[in-house]
């Protein structure tokens, strides 16, 4: 068959619109299915799926156009991701994807001849403590080396289909090394709703409050002001949706919640629901863990039947709840509240204007919880055992525990559970850190922390934290590890402001030219410009913190730049010999004026 | 209790304007005479925020004017160095991403993004240039689509969603990908129902969608920006530039 | 008073088309009040051909070629101050619209298609200055100080500005001064 031509399009998508409907928020849905058809979403698709659902064609390639795991060019029967975040990188991947592109006569970004594969790299896919990591089809690889590529490679030549390869391929691990009150207790299912329906929608809400719980995600804001806000906001319908688009490089601890705490989660979100009155929650499941989709579905099935989701729950008339999971596409932005709300509703994952808030106006414009996935497992438990006892864990402005997902120059990577207010020194003494020398806390978006600094603690007062630690041992290069993170937001900027969509480019660009030893002082200063342009001038998060990785390392590494800097006021922006290569190639000149130094 | 419609105030730059809810700072700016730098926001069409020069200081965190609901007590900086600086900055962004070269631009004196940097004294982009290649659609009969000159504001998709009803334009792609796209499979405005007389055709504030057969009409150095700035130009609602068509 | 040194200028033209320097002559008999205070090193107007230590540089056109940066930064060394003239000085301008040409492309039409060559053959003479495979503007090859808009720029704008710049001015340009057209 041609690749693009499809005469039978209608007949292959039936079966996709009798599955999802023609509503235009399935869009996403539809497209990730499209594309596992078509290993592409080809014109004539669009043109389908557009007179299917009764939306303009523009709007189904702008979708289609925005995630990366879509794709308007085909990328083979067999596409392999490497997972491009600093450990993996630190773990080889790059070697790795060399070794495999080399082997197969491969370049990467670009699918095969036969149309058979293609390799390119993606953001972190949560697997930092078991990488060098890849995801095939969408499926994650772990601890991969060269015999398991080798092995991969025999198996994409014999066309063999993805679920019947070696399970150990894919094996995943938990990785918990430290377990606290929220991942060291027994729970029994049902236990969290029973006890919200014996106090009330109210009073556990009052325990919310009394608990101090803060959301998980980063930024920090009270649970219960958020129920609150919601619960007092008219509207037809409320919903409460979990944040499971762990996007953040170097963070995985709601991988491991999903995988073994799904019930804890599922029982956050429905007594969430219990207090702000929804009756439909979402998951949404980054695209990266698609492979916990069958047993969070599993999770649900049994909860349904146990009578702890759906009608009546728990024998309660009317308290009526269900959760349905949305898969998201390769999208870091999608982990921003709106933006994720944009996504369920089928749309490009594009933060929203604000206000109106999504506790006001969120999902079809109705008032909308959005929590992740760890605030709402800590929820379960308040709901237990009271706000008093959450509160007496950690310090007076954060209270309770915190998930980190430590990974990098570490004996023990994995998940551990410290109560809020722990330091960073007491962290890597636990996780076997050999001679740290710097911690990325939270992430790219989060504070590079050099060593003299490894009293401070994690905390909402000092550092706070979405989960990611990453640590880097003396000897690594700073530099290099920023410009991992300044490709990191180029590569996830959404594009819809400005001083995002350029700047973040700008920043990478920079950063490039500082690492192949083009820099000068005037490039600090420019970085300095581009960054600050970014804090004060973006629409979101993304923009407001792309620039952290940068700025810290020019104010508390000056070592991992230094050296590297020409003497010169300026260099120019571009590599000027290099500039000439095609002309050279093309006269066949190689004389002394045909180049530049 | 109805009666004091406008009694609500917010100020900027030192001066009280009124507004009434519902309005953002754009509007309540606009109505009272103030400019505030802008290029992605249209008052004819549901505000976008996404070029970012509308943002202002108010009560001293940045917001994006265009958007931002006004509400009493907000005090508002605009016409400041700083800000004026960055705006400066985020047009040099948008010069550096496309290519805008203006001496071979039939929009040249017409272009609000000319414009508003003759406004905020932009002498060069400063960035380094991106030079992308972009794609110049010359499919349709009376219209040119240049991308080249697209700074991704969505006038045009919002006025032919809003007022033609046509949805001609969408945005795909992301990040520094993120580009314009027509309603056809081919790709091409020529294959979509645009008109010539279509509200999208008259949005465009740079030379991205231009209506064949108008060149050099106005000569060089006759054009709106030429003489007035932007500012002046935008605060005449009544005569709006809009590009005469037959 | 001593009689003040002359201030020494050099200009140049690089992938341009002369017309700032067109516009420079324009200032017309104002001309003589210039050279009353000005002195010209390296121009097209002296023939003199290299660049020596000078306090204004003026530099028209963006960088096309390896020879154009050999005399940007001969005029960077030599000048102490360094003024951008022109579109296309300032962002590449009208040749830079061959930028999303590929060069492979432009090479074929010219040497290998066009009629009129005889033997049809891309050239390969060192003396032939060889193109990069983008115009730049100047500023992002060496560091510019002042940049003079236009397309070009007007004499009284030309005027206006060296004028603040001779008489230690910061030069500023009205609003009908500042063009890019």
């Amino acid at each position: 068959m041609e690749p693009h031509e499809f005469p039978h399009i209608e007949q292959q998508l039936a079966p996709v619109f009798e599955r999802h409907g023609c509503e235009a928020n399935q869009l996403l849905k539809i497209l990730r299915e499209v594309q596992e058809i078509f290993h592409f979403i080809p014109p004539a698709a669009i043109t389908c799926v557009a007179s299917h659902l009764g939306v303009p064609r523009t709007q189904v390639e702008g979708v289609a156009g925005f995630y990366f795991f879509l794709s308007l060019k085909s990328v083979g029967e067999y596409r392999l991701l490497f997972s491009n975040n600093v450990t993996d990188q630190m773990q080889g991947n790059p070697e790795l994807m060399q070794y495999f592109c080399h082997k197969l006569w491969l370049e990467s970004g670009k699918v095969s001849e036969d149309n058979l594969l293609s390799v390119d790299s993606t953001s972190c896919t949560g697997m930092c403590d078991q990488g060098p990591a890849a995801l095939i089809n969408g499926w994650p690889l772990t601890n991969l080396d060269r015999d398991r590529l080798d092995m991969i490679a025999a198996l994409i030549h014999d066309k063999k289909p993805v679920c019947d390869w070696p399970s150990m391929l894919f094996e995943v691990k938990d990785n918990i090394r430290r377990a606290g009150t929220l991942l060291g207790e027994p729970f029994e299912p049902g236990a969290a709703i029973r006890a919200t329906l014996d106090r009330g929608s109210a009073a556990t809400l009052m325990e919310m409050e009394a608990s101090g719980l803060r959301g998980r995600g980063g930024a920090g804001f009270s649970v219960a002001r958020k129920w609150s806000l919601c619960r007092a906001s008219p509207g037809d319908h409320h919903y409460i949706v979990c944040n499971a688009d762990e996007g953040e490089p170097g963070t995985f601890k709601d991988r491991v919640l999903l995988n073994s705490y799904a019930d804890l989660v599922c029982e956050g979100m429905t007594v969430g629901a219990r207090i702000i009155g929804a009756t439909q929650g979402f998951l949404y499941l980054r695209g990266e863990y698609r492979y916990l989709l069958k047993k969070l579905e599993e999770v649900l099935a049994r909860r349904r039947v146990a009578g702890l989701l759906g009608k009546n729950i728990l024998g309660e008339t009317g308290f009526d709840f269900d959760i349905e999971i949305h898969l998201g596409a390769g999208s870091y932005i999608c982990g921003e509240e709106s933006a994720l709300i944009e996504s369920l509703e089928g749309k490009r994952g594009r933060p929203r204007n604000r206000p109106p808030f999504p506790v006001t106006h969120g999902y079809l414009d109705q008032p909308t919880v959005v929590d992740n996935v760890e605030t709402l497992a800590c929820a379960a438990r308040i709901a237990i055992q009271g706000g008093e006892w959450f509160a007496a864990i950690g310090t007076t402005q954060s209270t309770g525990s915190k998930i980190l997902s430590i990974a990098g120059d570490c004996a023990r990577p994995g998940i551990y559970e410290y109560p809020f207010g722990i330091a960073l020194h007491e962290i890597l003494d636990d996780c076997g850190a050999e001679d740290p020398y710097a911690v990325q806390v939270s992430g790219p978006s989060g504070i590079l922390v050099p060593s003299k600094e490894f009293g401070r603690r994690i905390s909402f007062e000092d550092l706070p934290t979405a989960g990611a630690f990453t640590v880097f041992k003396r000897g690594r290069d700073i530099l290099q590890i920023v410009q991992n993170f300044a490709r990191f937001f180029a590569h996830e900027s959404c594009g819809f402001c400005t001083p995002c969509r350029v700047g973040t480019q700008l920043q990478k660009k920079i950063v490039d030219k500082i690492t192949h030893g083009h820099g000068t002082v005037y490039d600090l200063e420019e970085l300095k410009h581009v960054g600050h342009i970014m804090q004060s001038m973006s629409h979101c998060g993304l923009g407001h913190t792309a620039a952290n990785p940068v700025l810290d390392m020019l104010e508390k590494f000056p070592d991992a730049y230094e050296h590297k800097l020409k003497n010169f006021a300026f260099e120019p922006v571009f590599d000027l010999d290099g500039a000439l290569e095609t002309a050279r190639k093309i006269t066949g000149r190689d004389d002394a004026w045909a180049h530049l130094s | 209790m109805g009666a004091l419609v406008m009694s609500k105030a917010i100020t900027i730059d030192g001066k009280s304007v009124s507004f009434i809810d519902g309005q953002t700072i754009m509007d309540a700016a606009l109505a009272a005479g103030v400019y505030i730098p802008h290029l992605c926001h249209n008052p004819e069409f549901e505000p976008h925020g996404n070029c970012k020069l509308c943002i202002v200081s108010v009560n001293g965190r940045n917001m994006t004017a265009c958007t931002m609901p006004a509400a009493e007590d907000m005090v508002v900086a605009s016409d400041t160095p700083e800000l004026d600086s960055d705006r400066q900055a985020l047009v040099q962004m948008l010069f550096v991403e496309g290519n805008h070269i203006c001496p071979a631009c039939e929009a040249s004196g017409n272009c609000q993004l000319q414009a508003a940097a003759y406004y905020l004294k932009m002498l060069s982009p400063h960035f380094m240039h991106f030079y992308p290649p972009r794609e110049v659609d010359a499919s349709h009969p009376d219209i040119f689509l240049d991308l080249n000159r697209c700074i991704l504001c969505e006038l045009c998709v919002r006025a032919s969603r809003e007022v033609d009803g046509k949805n001609v334009f969408g945005i795909s792609g992301r990040g520094i990908g993120t580009h314009l796209v027509v309603n056809a499979a081919s790709g091409r405005l020529g294959d979509t129902n645009f008109a010539v007389t279509d509200k999208a055709a008259q949005v465009c504030p740079t030379g991205a969608i231009l209506i064949k057969r108008q060149g050099y009409k106005i000569p060089i150095g006759q054009r709106t920006f030429d003489h007035k700035k932007i500012s002046e130009v935008q605060m005449e609602p009544a005569k709006r530039t809009e590009p005469e068509h037959e | 008073m001593n009689e003040k040194r002359k201030i020494r200028v050099a200009t140049c033209s690089l992938a341009g088309c002369f017309g700032c320097h067109m516009s420079l002559l324009d200032i017309d008999e104002k001309l003589f009040d210039l050279l009353g205070v000005i002195e010209f090193d390296r121009t097209p107007f002296t023939d003199i051909k290299h660049c020596g230590p000078c306090d204004i540089g003026i530099v028209e056109g963006g960088v096309s070629n390896a020879e154009n940066v050999h005399v940007l930064k001969e005029f960077r060394e030599n000048c102490k101050v360094l003024v951008a003239i022109g579109a296309c000085a300032i962002t590449g301008g009208v040749p830079a619209l061959r930028n999303n040409i590929d060069l492979w492309d432009c090479f074929q039409e010219v040497y290998l298609y066009e009629g009129g060559l005889e033997g049809n053959q891309i050239p390969n003479d060192p003396e032939l200055p060889l193109p990069f495979d983008k115009v730049y503007p100047i500023y992002e090859v060496v560091k510019v100080d002042y940049f003079l808009p236009g397309c070009p720029p007007s004499a009284d704008t030309i005027w206006k500005f060296l004028t603040d710049l001779i008489e230690g001015r910061e030069p500023k340009l009205d609003y009908e001064m500042l063009h890019y057209d």
